[in-house]
């Protein structure tokens, strides 16, 4: 590859790539281009195995002059993968198999027909949706920031970067000075995208400020929130714009080498961000004297290792020292003694995609969108009991209605909505009465939740808070590090509380205990991680007090989750006497008793069934293998 | 380390000087060793500690603190099972005691004809296809509870 060596340089070979990729997406050459989606959960779906098929089958049928097929990013839309999008038309394929791959050939690419059977149906108006933004799931959303060129280019090429746009922004910035830079993000208002919500031009001031030859930026990728998703798919879809968005904050603050701390559980990213910067070092924007600056830059790669604690970012730096993951009392913040005691700033993966935006089209263009006082975008990855599971990115300030019923498109199965979780581990449930407030940091917080690095999931009639509330704890005490006791211990005696709770054994006391130790925790908690735990059991208080107590008082758990709280019970008017349940029952607990099924002839052997519950296991196969609905929890 | 062949301390050396420009390699060391090896047992903590200058003490602290380091050899297969948010909430618990059941083991344990390790995921990011299921490296979604006897016999049949 020929480098490029200064501003002038870069400006003609982005003029360059951009009218290639602009050729791609419109079909000029009177070539097609058929793109795959290429994110952790189309690939677990085989869409590495559509795309062999394609480009066997252009080879085979001899059509290379014709069309072409890649790998892109993330589509977002991850119910619906795995994608095969095709310009210059922008017709998209969902749910595509490898043995769609052929119909798409002969059908779309040689004879121009749309494969119908392979476009979106709206689930509520039953009709077909062509193009990407005829789908509701897109109306709400704005993925050109952090999720910028994620479906578009391909994450392999740095030629389709350059063609994005990629490195204006640095190119920029270097023509800025260091002060400039910053005040430029400070006045974007951008704030930490990890969770806490820290302005990052603040941040990058600190650092700046302090005098050391050796300064470090480190890039936060080890997303452990269970159930999030988006810094992954963001390093997937476009790893070279959050290089970008860490070398504009290493000029910035005058650090020479970035680390990103990726997980281990991310190899698609890592591979991805590892070829990423191979090709930066080839084409000389990254190493010494950068656009032929005084800028020199280095990016190095470091993986965790499996503990969410790591998240936490003195832990972090600990981890990339090679020692046991464990958060830093502070002070000294990283911002003066950081890694391996260098004045460092950590910023999370989706903070830093936003920089180059910030810096290419100005701070008051960011500062446009959103809320007064949390600015720009946010990406969210949508779980759980929601229709359209995916990456979602929203400008802040779409209200939670919007974001899961417009974006989400609702409930499954005609449920009803009970409660989102967002934040994770740290955060809390939000309710019915939450669904019409704007999405923003203080919104969050003030409704009893937070912001969170952005998992949201979402949760029905059929999910136990109480349940819920056990399954973070259980989470946080298996990731607790155990340095100071209010987080080693108190959150081990909340789970014991909440267990006992589950089983029936609960007593309004223990509630009022399981209340006073979460306050304890919370304060004196030496990490975030410790601070934020007890987030879900106070949330989830606060919203369904009534629910812990049915569990205490009534024994009952009212969602049916709880084994020792519910039972499997047959309805004698529903069962047809067939016999299904007593034939899979494994604890062999089902009997037939006297009673003939309603309009059943009693000289046929047919009898209603009876599950004795003393011996019962509850494990449910009674009640999915009955096909008459006979079978219910109570 | 007088029971380490030959071929292991070489091989171990090599991963150890392959990360000898780098700051505090220990992480990317015993990572590498992990992949290779499947666990990290304390006669290489040794020779690793020989060979970096780390105290051997140092070592096992960080090889016991990281859940994908492990100190004994795992299955041939092993079933990790997601409990994060979005496939606990459609039932991942379930397919998870149904697998401990059936094998007779808990999560972290492997069987005692060394096929199969059962492990806790946390979130492979497939939330799309929640509860998912991931066997050496293969993705079965959206698992039910009755599949669970399929899947397990399906790894048995190719071993018999």
């Amino acid at each position: 590859m020929v480098k490029i060596k200064s501003s002038e340089e870069l400006i003609s070979r982005q003029k360059e790539c951009a009218s290639c990729l602009d050729k791609k997406f419109h079909g000029q050459d009177g070539k097609r281009a058929i793109v795959v989606c290429g994110g952790t959960g189309c690939l677990s779906a085989d869409s590495k195995g559509i795309l062999d098929r394609l480009q066997e089958l252009i080879k085979e049928k001899g059509l290379e002059d014709k069309v072409t097929a890649n790998i892109v990013g993330c589509f977002g839309f991850c119910s619906q993968g795995p994608f095969v999008k095709i310009f210059p038309e922008e017709t998209l394929y969902t749910k595509v198999k490898v043995s769609d791959a052929e119909e798409i050939i002969e059908k779309d690419i040689i004879g121009g027909e749309v494969v119908e059977r392979l476009l979106f149906v709206d689930p509520q108006t039953k009709e077909k949706a062509r193009r990407q933004h005829d789908i509701n799931f897109y109306k709400l959303q704005k993925r050109d920031i952090a999720l910028r060129g994620n479906a578009d280019i391909n994450p392999e090429v740095i030629e389709e970067a350059l063609g994005d746009g990629s490195f204006l922004a640095l190119n920029k910035a270097l023509h800025m000075s260091q002060q400039e830079v910053i005040d430029e993000v400070l006045k974007s208002g951008l704030r930490g995208r990890g969770g806490a919500g820290f302005p990052t031009g603040r941040k990058w001031q600190f650092a700046y400020n302090v005098q050391s030859e050796d300064k470090y930026v480190v890039c936060n990728g080890d997303e452990g929130d269970p159930g999030a998703f988006m810094d992954r798919s963001i390093i997937e879809g476009n790893p070279i714009n959050v290089i970008e968005g860490m070398m504009i904050e290493g000029y910035a603050i005058g650090a020479k080498n970035g680390y990103f701390y990726i997980r281990a559980e991310y190899p698609v990213a890592v591979e991805r961000l590892k070829n990423a910067i191979k090709q930066c070092e080839e084409l000389g924007l990254l190493g010494d004297n950068i656009l032929g600056t005084d800028f020199s830059f280095r990016c190095h790669i470091r993986l965790g290792a499996g503990a969410f604690v790591c998240g936490e970012e003195t832990a972090l730096l600990n981890s990339i020292e090679g020692q046991r993951g464990m958060p830093r009392p502070r002070p000294p913040f990283p911002a003066v003694k950081g890694l391996w005691g260098k004045p460092s700033v950590i910023n999370n993966v989706e903070t830093l995609a936003n920089v180059p935006f910030i810096l290419l089209n100005g701070a008051e263009e960011y500062a446009k969108i959103g809320t007064e006082k949390s600015k720009g975008t946010k990406v969210f990855a949508l779980g759980g009991k929601v229709n359209n599971v995916g990456l979602v990115e929203v400008p802040m300030g779409v209200t939670l209605r919007q974001l899961i019923f417009d974006i989400g498109g609702g409930i499954p199965n005609g449920k009803k909505f009970k409660a989102i979780q967002t934040g994770g581990p740290s955060g809390g449930c939000l309710t019915e009465k939450d669904l019409d407030t704007p999405i923003d940091y203080d919104n969050l917080v003030a409704a009893g939740s937070m912001m969170g690095s952005g998992g949201a999931i979402v949760m029905d009639e059929d999910n136990c808070m109480v349940d819920v509330a056990k399954f973070y704890m259980t989470f946080i005490c298996d990731e607790s590090c155990g340095k100071c006791s209010p987080c080693r211990i108190g959150t081990k005696r909340c789970l014991e509380l909440l267990d006992k709770i589950t089983e029936g054994k609960g007593t309004m006391k223990d509630l009022e205990e399981l209340k006073s130790l979460a306050e304890v925790i919370k304060s004196n908690s030496l990490c975030g991680l410790g601070q934020t735990a007890p987030n879900p059991i106070l949330s989830t208080m606060a919203s369904f007090y009534d629910e812990y107590v049915a569990h205490i008082v009534d024994k009952k758990c009212p969602a049916h989750v709880c084994k020792s709280l519910m039972q499997y019970k047959i309805l004698p008017e529903k069962c047809v006497g067939c016999g299904m349940c007593a034939r899979n029952c494994p604890a062999n607990t089902i009997v037939k008793t006297d009673q003939v099924p309603v309009g059943k002839d009693p000289k046929l052997p047919l009898r209603v069934h009876f599950i004795n519950t003393e011996n019962c296991v509850k494990c449910g196969l009674c009640q999915s293998n009955c096909r008459f609905g006979a079978i219910i929890k109570d | 380390m007088a029971h380490l062949q030959e071929s292991a301390v070489k091989q171990i050396t090599e991963i150890v000087n392959r990360y000898k420009d780098e700051e505090t390699p220990l992480m990317m060391i015993l990572s590498d060793i992990q992949r290779e090896y499947g666990y990290i047992p304390l006669e290489v903590q040794e020779l690793v500690s020989s060979l970096t200058g780390v105290p051997v003490s140092e070592i096992y602290g960080v090889v016991t603190f990281y859940s994908f380091f492990s100190l004994t050899p795992k299955g041939k297969y092993v079933i990790g099972v997601c409990l994060g948010t979005a496939c606990y909430v459609k039932g991942s618990q379930l397919v998870l005691d149904k697998f401990g059941e059936l094998l007779g083991i808990k999560p972290g344990e492997t069987t005692e004809d060394g096929l199969f390790t059962l492990d806790v995921l946390r979130c492979v990011g497939a939330c799309a296809i929640a509860p998912a299921v991931s066997i050496s490296g293969k993705v079965f979604p959206m698992v039910e509870v009755k599949q669970v006897e399929g899947i397990i016999n399906q790894y048995r049949a190719k071993e018999a």
